[in-house]
């Protein structure tokens, strides 16, 4: 359990004002809030909440989808991340993503971890071997699959799978990952792994989750954002959101009343 | 059950096949029957006709009675029918092939069973395979050797005519390489020679010179042939048709001579095998009817995958845009209908296009660019494998980039965007990613195009196929690969022997040959085709979402 007021930590992203649109619809109004750095942030709400757009414009993965704009502004290290002087690829490079479904690439599990060095373009063999060791074990899935690193990922389970996805998120060690409910396709025991390794990943990295799962918010989250028809109801920190919420929805929902 | 009756006793009772959800399931299976019967009837009919074509079978010597006249007739049958006559009496009739096309003009004959006396089948009986006039059907007599004549009754005929017959062989062999290779060679430098005099490269002093030392070489090889043929000129076979006529093949046009009557299972098998070989390994010879096919089995095919390598890549980067970095619009899904479209354009139509704008077109501006000392005589401004495999690859374009489109959105938006937010670029996505995983759906594109390439014919005709073409594609002679020169093709051959040679009966069974071939060329190389896929989507095994 976190402990009951983490001390605070400086912020390392700040959403400004943050509105966002798919088109004619909005999915995000108006959202204010810094998340600190190492520290969790789970960001929670029913669906269609604006909880994974809000994510996903993090790393700006919603560039990909045509006819979105936003408003407001998000700034990681107080550099806006909409600066047209700001490369998006480069911004992927510090901001590491865990999505929803773990996504293998049909390669070995080598290949998969070094992905984003190889686009970077770093071929160096024992720099390449380092970082694999390096982020399997980070991934606690080193001493499961060091005899057979060439071995096709689809090889692995589906909770092996998802920490192969961690670690290739941070192989390149980005300073945030970002893990878009990264235990929804698995099974209690690989979700409890998982979130082992997301409190042990804190002391090196900023993470924002986004979760449904209320118990794991609060098994592994400092600081907790309630989000609701894309408006961010409640944020602070996780005790407090779940001990004593201030608002009547959070409340409802956190108590599963509404979800 | 009584009517008003409550129908609660059977609460799952349903009325009927569709009420079940299966309405004319038996026509879709019926359908489907049907389709895959026609296929295997298709391919069962080829495959006995084609097969047959090669057993040698027992030759019967028939006495026939026609008007009062007896004449005796050698052959085999190759068909029955019946045929009702003026009358209305009912005729049966066999066609026998009796061979002697040099003597009798028609090679097959109509006998009504009715007026056969009598059939036998004398071991004296041999099938002779000569150069021209297709094989002869006599009995054996003679051999004449430059030791002298030895009969039939001679316990060495045997022997001889096994010796004579690897002589022969062996010299025909000796006069292909001299009158092909080396007197090809000189008149090929001779003819340089004399390019380069007129554009004034080499002096006409020193090609003098070197045009007298090549006449020399050419005579001497000449002489060569000369006496390689006159070493056979004394040996000769001597037999007898059924009707008692002489004939003589010198050995220099005797290829074989088979006792059909006389040979065991074993020997016939045997003589299948070596029939199937000839037929796969040699040249054509007497207007495509006999001999071999192996020209055309080259032909398609090296046509097939340089086509394949042609589409490949350039369907490939077509689907790529279209799918990953077009704008999805009007205008990309007019493109689509179109490329659809294309694939519908009936193919004689690209072998217009093919002929229009790659041979008179672009061939021609490179014979002008490249060529011009060889000028008014076209090199590529000519019909010619390249331009055939290049309008093969237009034609099968649309194949491959519908395979490749659908292969490329059926890799799960998940895997991109773990790509990406890896940092990637959309290309080296595209690279790393997306293309590996699309390799099996875009070999299947490749598969299907390669089917649809090695089958077609029309385009052909205007692009580069020939009846006969007097040297392979690729050979032993530099450069080594000729992609201006025309070729043979199986599909083309089959058309040309069944509809275009002065006796389309005779050519019956290698037509049922050359079409079984077709087919296991086809299978043979989607076969291979698909083993490579199945290796990739071994190496590259897509998870299940």
């Amino acid at each position: 359990m976190p402990a009951a007021l983490p001390e605070s930590r400086p912020d390392l992203i700040r959403v400004e004002n943050f509105s966002f649109h798919y088109g004619e619809k909005q999915a995000i109004f108006d959202i204010d809030m810094a998340i600190p750095e190492h520290r969790v942030t789970a960001l929670i709400g029913p669906s269609g909440c604006g909880k994974s757009t809000l994510l996903r414009n993090m790393n700006r993965m919603n560039d990909l989808i045509d006819g979105v704009r936003h408003e407001g502004d998000i700034r990681l290290n107080g550099i806006s991340l909409y600066d047209p002087s700001v490369e998006v690829i480069s911004l992927r490079k510090r901001v590491g993503m865990v999505f929803q479904k773990y996504n293998p690439f049909a390669k070995s599990i080598y290949e998969n971890v070094v992905f984003s060095l190889r686009v970077a373009g770093r071929s160096n063999r024992s720099e390449l071997d380092e970082s694999v060791e390096r982020a399997l074990k980070s991934a606690a899935l080193w001493d499961e699959v060091k005899d057979r690193l060439h071995d096709s990922a689809f090889g692995l389970s589906g909770g092996q799978q998802q920490r192969l996805c961690i670690a290739r998120a941070i192989a390149n060690q980005p300073e945030i990952l970002l893990m878009d409910e990264p235990c929804a396709a698995l099974d209690p025991l690989a979700t409890l792994k998982i979130e082992e390794l997301i409190t042990k990943l804190k002391s090196q990295y900023t993470i924002v989750i986004v979760t449904h799962n209320m118990e794991q918010a609060t098994r592994c989250s400092d600081r907790t954002a309630f989000l609701y028809m894309g408006r961010l109801i409640e944020y602070g920190a996780t005790v407090q959101i779940f001990n004593r919420p201030s608002h009547p929805e959070t409340e409802a929902y956190i108590t599963g009343r509404f979800s | 059950m009584q009517p008003g009756s409550p129908k609660t006793d059977t609460p799952f009772a349903t009325t009927g096949r569709s009420r079940r959800g299966e309405p004319w399931v038996w026509l879709t299976a019926a359908g489907l029957t049907l389709g895959v019967a026609m296929a295997l009837g298709l391919f069962l009919l080829i495959l006995v006709k084609g097969a047959w074509s090669f057993w040698p079978r027992r030759i019967d010597l028939m006495e026939v009675s026609k008007n009062g006249v007896i004449e005796k007739v050698a052959g085999y049958v190759t068909q029955e029918s019946e045929r009702r006559d003026a009358e209305g009496v009912l005729h049966k009739e066999i066609q026998v092939f009796r061979g002697n096309r040099d003597l009798s003009g028609e090679a097959f004959k109509f006998i009504d069973r009715a007026d056969i006396l009598k059939t036998s089948r004398p071991e004296s009986l041999l099938l002779v395979e000569r150069l021209e006039y297709g094989p002869a059907i006599v009995h054996g007599v003679a051999l004449v050797t430059p030791n002298g004549r030895i009969d039939v009754s001679s316990p060495d005929f045997d022997k001889t005519l096994r010796q004579s017959l690897a002589d022969g062989a062996k010299t025909r062999g000796q006069l292909l390489r001299i009158e092909r290779k080396q007197i090809g060679a000189i008149s090929r430098e001779m003819e340089a020679l004399s390019r380069a005099e007129r554009s004034g490269t080499v002096a006409a002093q020193t090609a003098a010179a070197r045009n007298a030392e090549l006449q020399k070489e050419f005579e001497v090889l000449q002489a060569e042939a000369a006496k390689l043929r006159a070493g056979l000129a004394g040996s000769s076979f001597i037999g007898m048709t059924a009707d008692g006529r002489e004939v003589n093949i010198p050995a220099e046009k005797l290829l074989g001579a088979f006792p059909a009557n006389r040979a065991g299972f074993g020997e016939r098998l045997a003589e299948m095998g070596h029939r199937i070989w000839k037929f796969l390994s040699e040249d054509p010879r007497e207007a495509n009817t006999e001999g071999g096919v192996f020209p055309a089995i080259f032909g398609t095919v090296v046509m097939t995958l340089v086509m394949s390598l042609f589409v490949t890549p350039f369907g490939v980067i077509c689907a790529i845009y279209l799918r990953e970095y077009a704008k999805q619009g009007h205008l990309v899904r007019i493109v689509r209908i179109s490329v659809n479209n294309l694939a519908g354009v009936p193919s004689i139509v690209f072998g217009v296009f093919g002929l229009a704008f790659f041979v008179y077109y672009v061939g021609s501006g490179i014979d002008q660019a490249l060529f011009a000392d060889k000028l008014p005589t076209p090199t590529y401004g000519t019909p010619g494998i390249l331009w055939a495999s290049l309008t093969l690859a237009l034609l099968t374009l649309p194949v491959v980039i519908v395979a490749t489109e659908e292969a490329l959105s059926a890799v799960p938006r998940g895997v991109r965007e773990a790509a990406l937010a890896c940092g990637a670029s959309k290309w080296q996505t595209i690279q790393r990613v997306v293309l590996p995983a699309s390799l099996p759906g875009i070999l299947t594109g490749v598969i299907l195009a390669m089917a649809r390439g090695a089958g077609e014919v029309a385009p052909l005709m205007l692009v580069g196929v020939v009846k006969l073409a007097p040297s392979l594609p690729i050979d032993g002679i530099a450069p080594f690969i000729h992609p201006e020169r025309k070729f043979m093709h199986l599909g083309f051959h089959i058309y040309d022997l069944g509809f275009q040679s002065p006796d389309a009966e005779a050519a019956k069974p290698m037509v049922y040959a050359t079409a079984l071939l077709l087919i296991i060329v086809v299978v043979t190389l989607n076969l291979t085709a698909i083993l490579i896929r199945n290796r990739l989507k071994k190496r590259f095994a897509v998870s299940s979402f």
